[in-house]
């Protein structure tokens, strides 16, 4: 099994209003194809974990590696490099570009990552949206879909760069039951059938509990794997 | 095309409102700006012209000199107690060494002797004091175009008859006079001559036409009782009047006589004009700022309303230059197009101009299109809006991604 991602030792700080240790001496792995959830109460630092996990917030101690990489302690230009390529994202809310139809979305990563021509490009997010059931949405504005197939393009969003991990907060909190269960389904589909890893921070117990792997935290420490 | 680019023309179009409200800013500052400048330019131009029909670039002349101590001494430094005017004759020494002097300047491109004297006009009974200027024809025209103002006769018939006179069309009006009527001029030395018009001239300055005269410059100096090498003035044309007084400095400390420029002796238009070119430059600097700040506001409303995007391409990878090129991108287009629009009205306000009347000496308005002006504001217009852009999206580029995802 190979390891996408790996953290030693983080630890993170809020210094305002007080200062307050939000994460102590988190380490662990993350290894390809493992569907991940971290569970917790408010509060418990999970959301703050991911977002350093994301390397969008750099202000922690402690070593993070993605992709066998050291990232800790890049400039944040190669982070944001990183991010492109390596990990795709999903929120609670699905923020698309309104103004852009849905395939134009999905391949912006991948026209900022420039790794193929526009048409390939073209191709392969109808390709993701193909895999997320949305072919036929494909030139339809954004914010003319509902719910759940706005989460869903997000999703194929997230795949277009064959990303490493890809990280969910809370990528159910918003949906009904109904919903939730296709994303979840796509989600357990990608971990299975193209050995996606997935890290999702989720509020809801029976996401987390159809999933392979909970880590449950709190008060700034790792419960249970 | 690149996606940031893409991104900005997306923003760009699906605001249409703002969009439109950004360039017509533009265009109005623009287009201001550059029509306010090309007036100035125009304004400068037509008073110039009319000071150069009587005023020479530079005038060489013999300036009077108060009397000085022959002996310096420390002890007592004023020996005359009261200084008066030396009794000197007011008239270049040598004119023929002066004059090649100064032709052979580089700078110089005419120099033309001249001589003045004051004079009195009779008719029958009537009798008017003037001013009647000893030239030498033809160089005197190059000066200071003199054919463009003759009303009647011509300026090459002076050459040819030695007792010949032009007079301005004030003296010809109060004495009854036309072309081929006789007039009588009387010198200060008392010399009498009765001589020939052939022609009549019409600065419209009353001022001028009504005092002013042209004779041949052995004329001038035979009723003044003087030989050939009498002169009063040299005049000295320069390639760029803008450039008169430094040169006329250096003549002064080459010729040893003063030379005074145009812009001295016209200091009251010269200052005039100056506190028009700093009025119109402060305004028409400022319509254009304000245009910028236009589009300063609406790059920032555009940033506010696109929080949420600004987070997620960052969040997917773009990075702080990205996102700078695209707000950056969206100002300049709004720029560009504003900048394009108002060079176009601009033209077009200048064309309607160009045709209004506006009468006396200046005729029609003095407008024309300025290519300097419209680099000028083309430029200035396109830096403004960079700037208007760039602090807005120097803003968006600092979004903290994480702070707006949380949420």
């Amino acid at each position: 099994m190979k390891t996408v991602l790996k953290t030693e030792k983080i630890d993170k700080y809020f210094h305002d209003p007080v200062e307050f240790q939000v994460l102590k001496d988190i380490s662990f792995d993350v290894n390809r194809g493992e569907f991940l959830s971290m569970i917790g109460k408010s509060g418990s630092g999970k959301s703050t974990l991911l977002y350093i996990l994301s390397t969008m917030d750099t202000e922690y101690s402690g070593q993070l590696h993605i992709d066998g990489q050291l990232v800790t302690g890049l400039p944040i230009d190669s982070l944001a490099e990183i991010r492109n390529e390596k990990i795709g994202f999903v929120f609670q809310f699905h923020y698309l570009l309104p103004e852009f139809t849905c395939l134009q979305n999905v391949m912006i990563p991948a026209l900022k990552l420039g790794k193929y021509s526009e048409e390939e490009i073209e191709h392969k997010a109808f390709e993701k949206l193909k895999i997320l059931g949305l072919e036929d949405q494909a030139l339809k504005s954004a914010n003319k879909l509902s719910g759940g197939q706005q989460q869903r393009v997000a999703i194929a969003r997230a795949l277009i760069n064959d990303p490493c991990i890809i990280m969910g907060d809370e990528p159910t909190g918003n949906l009904d039951s109904k919903n939730s269960n296709i994303v979840f389904d796509i989600f357990q589909n990608l971990t299975r059938e193209f050995g996606q890893t997935i890290i999702a921070v989720t509020h809801d117990e029976d996401f987390a509990h159809r999933s392979d792997r909970i880590i449950e935290m709190k008060d700034g420490n790792i419960l249970a794997h | 095309m690149n996606i940031n680019y893409k991104i900005a023309k997306t923003y760009i179009f699906s605001n249409k409102k703002l969009t439109a409200v950004g360039v017509l800013g533009v265009l109005l500052g623009m287009s201001v700006y550059i029509f306010m400048n090309s007036l100035m330019v125009g304004f400068d131009r037509t008073s110039n012209t009319t000071v150069f029909k009587n005023t020479a670039h530079i005038r060489v002349y013999k300036d009077d000199e108060i009397s000085k101590p022959l002996i310096k001494d420390s002890i007592a430094p004023y020996l005359i107690i009261n200084p008066k005017i030396v009794p000197k004759i007011n008239t270049i020494i040598n004119p023929k060494k002066i004059l090649q002097i100064l032709k052979n300047d580089e700078n110089v491109v005419i120099a033309t002797p001249q001589v003045n004297t004051n004079v009195f006009y009779n008719n029958g009974k009537s009798q008017i004091s003037g001013t009647a200027i000893g030239i030498i024809p033809e160089e005197a025209n190059n000066m200071f175009d003199i054919k463009s103002t003759m009303v009647e006769g011509h300026l090459d018939h002076l050459i040819h008859n030695p007792n010949g006179i032009i007079i301005g069309s004030g003296v010809a009006e109060k004495m009854n006079l036309t072309t081929g009527d006789n007039i009588n001029l009387t010198s200060s030395k008392g010399i009498n001559r009765t001589l020939k018009i052939i022609g009549i001239f019409k600065t419209n300055n009353y001022n001028i036409d009504k005092i002013k005269s042209y004779i041949n410059m052995p004329l001038a100096q035979q009723i003044l009782k003087e030989g050939n090498t009498y002169i009063t003035d040299i005049n000295v044309k320069v390639a760029d009047p803008e450039t008169a007084e430094p040169i006329a400095a250096h003549l002064t400390e080459l010729t040893g006589y003063n030379a005074e420029s145009w812009q001295k002796s016209n200091e009251t238009i010269v200052a005039a004009g100056r506190m028009r070119k700093i009025i119109i430059s402060f305004v028409s600097f400022t319509i254009l700022l304000i245009a910028g700040f236009g589009i300063y506001n609406i790059l920032n409303m555009t940033v506010s309303q696109k929080i949420n995007d600004i987070a997620i391409l960052k969040a997917m990878g773009f990075k702080g230059n990205d996102v700078v090129r695209i707000f950056v991108t969206q100002a300049v287009s709004i720029g560009v197009m504003g900048v394009i629009g108002g060079v176009a009205m601009a033209t077009v306000v200048i064309t309607l101009l160009k045709k209004v009347y506006i009468g006396g000496d200046i005729g029609y308005f003095p407008i024309n299109y300025e290519s300097t002006k419209y680099l000028q504001g083309i430029i200035i217009g396109l830096v403004i809006t960079f700037f208007a852009g760039y602090i807005p999206a120097k803003k968006a580029a600092n979004v903290d991604p994480v702070e707006i995802l949380r949420r």
